[in-house]
């Protein structure tokens, strides 16, 4: 059987999936890269790299994925429709398929007015689910967006997309995730999961609508670091929900990183019992070094 | 007479496309005193027309108005409250007015289906008065029937047409707490009407070759 990459393979295979997220630095410095893709060798299935995360400037995604290919490692190119048109997103899936790229994961992005060029132009020429369909359309049919034919070889990629099941109207979440099948994502990463309880309600209705047969599903996980950092995603972060009890452990614990690091364990076993979840995804930001220990206790090492 | 800054500039869409759009009908027709009547897309005269177009089709008119201007949303409920009984008859509603227009008695008829009949172009110069809120953006190309007449291309502040985003939090905007996610309007307005099923298709890529970015007249 034909894989388009590692990540597919694992999959495809019935392996649960780890990928990891490397956020690239705000300049030019290739080790800040190069070494924390050193920590995670091993560790994870593919390393997603971001796209100008919450609208801040840094290294390119494309460059930071080639920096991991040659290190051997697989990346997750990560491109969002916040700051290209639909020929400069086309161009960029062509030139990093070229380049060896394979999977690739396509966001609408955060709006600029977050980041730190709040008075730049956002172009969000099309949004995410139309972006998917334009790349599915690329790789199985052949054809750009306007109709015209792909002349020399069709970019191979498995397309991925994220979803986040903890923002609202919650009733049209897995709508939307629906979509984003039809329009042909392949896997899917999501808005990292504090609130089990709700993440439970949106895999019980995909079950119902038989839709983890259609998409690979990997739920998010974030180490909290700090309670500063726990304050920050709880009351600032759009769309991410931190209950209660899991922001009391960490506002009342002596030893904030190990609070932290003993959830994300907690979370992460819960997942793994949750019907149609295929895997995690982990975004430990500023915190890379922890995520070998956490995966070797979760049992989810060595890789497949 | 209303003062005003600006004069939205409309054209009236093929009368072929408003035709399939309205198949068997029965339609009323809504035109815009303002906008519309000046650059000749919606007034009375063109209301009229169009009415005649539609009877040699063989489709019903039960009634038509000329709103005194589209977007002043007390004028418009009292002049509609007038027509109650043409417009209980009809099951499509054209509207030829702008944008916004289109939005206004949309907000204020919720039980037909209310069609864009003209394709906002551009905002022409006029002049004042105080309170306004943008919902037209002119893109040259109205779809806003497939979003119940709320338009996401200027409302939404990353123009989705597929769905929200992530960041809508009980709904509001991520943007700005105080902007009301148009999402969340869109989608409360269908799924109260039992017509979610119409966002299932996926909106393809907006054509902006329509917009009229790169002209600066029309005849």
């Amino acid at each position: 059987m034909h894989f388009k990459s590692n990540l597919e393979r694992v999959l495809k295979k019935n392996n649960f999936a780890v990928t990891a997220e490397i956020g690239p630095p705000k300049g030019s410095d290739s080790s800040k890269i190069t070494d924390k893709a050193e920590i995670l060798k091993g560790c994870a299935d593919a390393f997603n790299i971001t796209d100008n995360q919450t609208a801040v400037v840094r290294l390119s995604s494309m460059a930071g994925s080639i920096l991991l290919r040659d290190m051997n490692l697989e990346p997750v190119l990560q491109i969002s429709c916040r700051d290209r048109n639909r020929i400069a997103l086309q161009s960029d899936i062509l030139g990093a398929s070229s380049l060896g790229i394979k999977n690739m994961l396509f966001i609408t992005g955060d709006h600029q007015l977050f980041g730190n060029h709040p008075s730049a132009k956002g172009v969000f020429d099309i949004d995410s689910i139309q972006l998917i369909q334009i790349v599915k359309n690329m790789r199985d049919e052949g054809i750009f967006q306007n109709g015209e034919d792909i002349l020399a070889r069709n970019p191979d990629v498995f397309i991925g997309g994220v979803a986040n099941p903890f923002a609202d109207p919650f009733e049209y979440r897995v709508d939307r995730l629906e979509k984003k099948i039809s329009a042909g994502v392949d896997f899917i990463q999501t808005q990292s999961v504090f609130n089990v309880e709700k993440f439970e309600i949106w895999m019980d209705e995909i079950r119902n609508r038989g839709l983890y047969k259609e998409v690979f599903i990997l739920a998010g996980i974030t180490p909290l670091k700090s309670i500063r950092m726990t304050e920050r995603m709880k009351f600032h972060v759009p769309g991410v929900d931190i209950p209660d009890d899991i922001y009391n452990r960490m506002k009342n614990s002596d030893d904030e990183k190990s609070e932290g690091y003993s959830i994300a364990i907690e979370l992460i076993d819960k997942i793994k019992r949750i019907n149609g979840i295929h895997g995690i995804h982990i975004t430990a930001l500023f915190w890379e070094d922890i995520i070998p220990k956490i995966l070797e206790e979760s049992k989810l090492l060595p890789r497949p | 007479m209303f003062l005003f800054d600006h004069m939205i500039i409309s054209k009236q869409k093929d009368f072929n496309i408003l035709l399939k759009k309205v198949g068997k009908g029965p339609v009323f027709i809504i035109g815009c005193s303002e906008c519309a009547t000046i650059c000749g897309s919606g007034g009375e005269k063109e209301v009229l027309e169009m009415k005649e177009d539609f009877k040699k089709n063989n489709v019903l008119v039960t009634g038509w108005v000329v709103l005194d201007p589209a977007c002043h949303l007390n004028n418009d409920k009292r002049l509609l409250k007038m027509h109650h009984k043409e417009l209980e008859k009809s099951k499509k509603i054209i509207v030829l007015a702008c944008g916004n227009g289109v939005q206004t008695v949309a907000e204020i008829i919720n039980d037909k289906e209310i069609i864009p009949g003209t394709d906002s172009l551009f905002l022409g110069e006029i002049k004042r008065l105080t309170e306004f809120e943008r919902r037209c953006e002119m893109c040259g190309e109205c779809i806003q029937d497939s979003f119940d007449c709320v338009c996401p291309v200027t409302r939404c502040p990353k123009s989705m047409l597929n769905g929200p985003c992530g960041g809508s939090v009980d709904g509001m905007c991520e943007v700005d707490p105080d902007l009301e996610c148009i999402w969340d309007v869109i989608i409360k307005k269908l799924s109260d009407k039992g017509q979610l099923d119409k966002l299932k298709k996926i909106m393809e890529p907006k054509d902006w070759s329509k917009s009229l970015v790169t002209k600066r007249s029309i005849k």
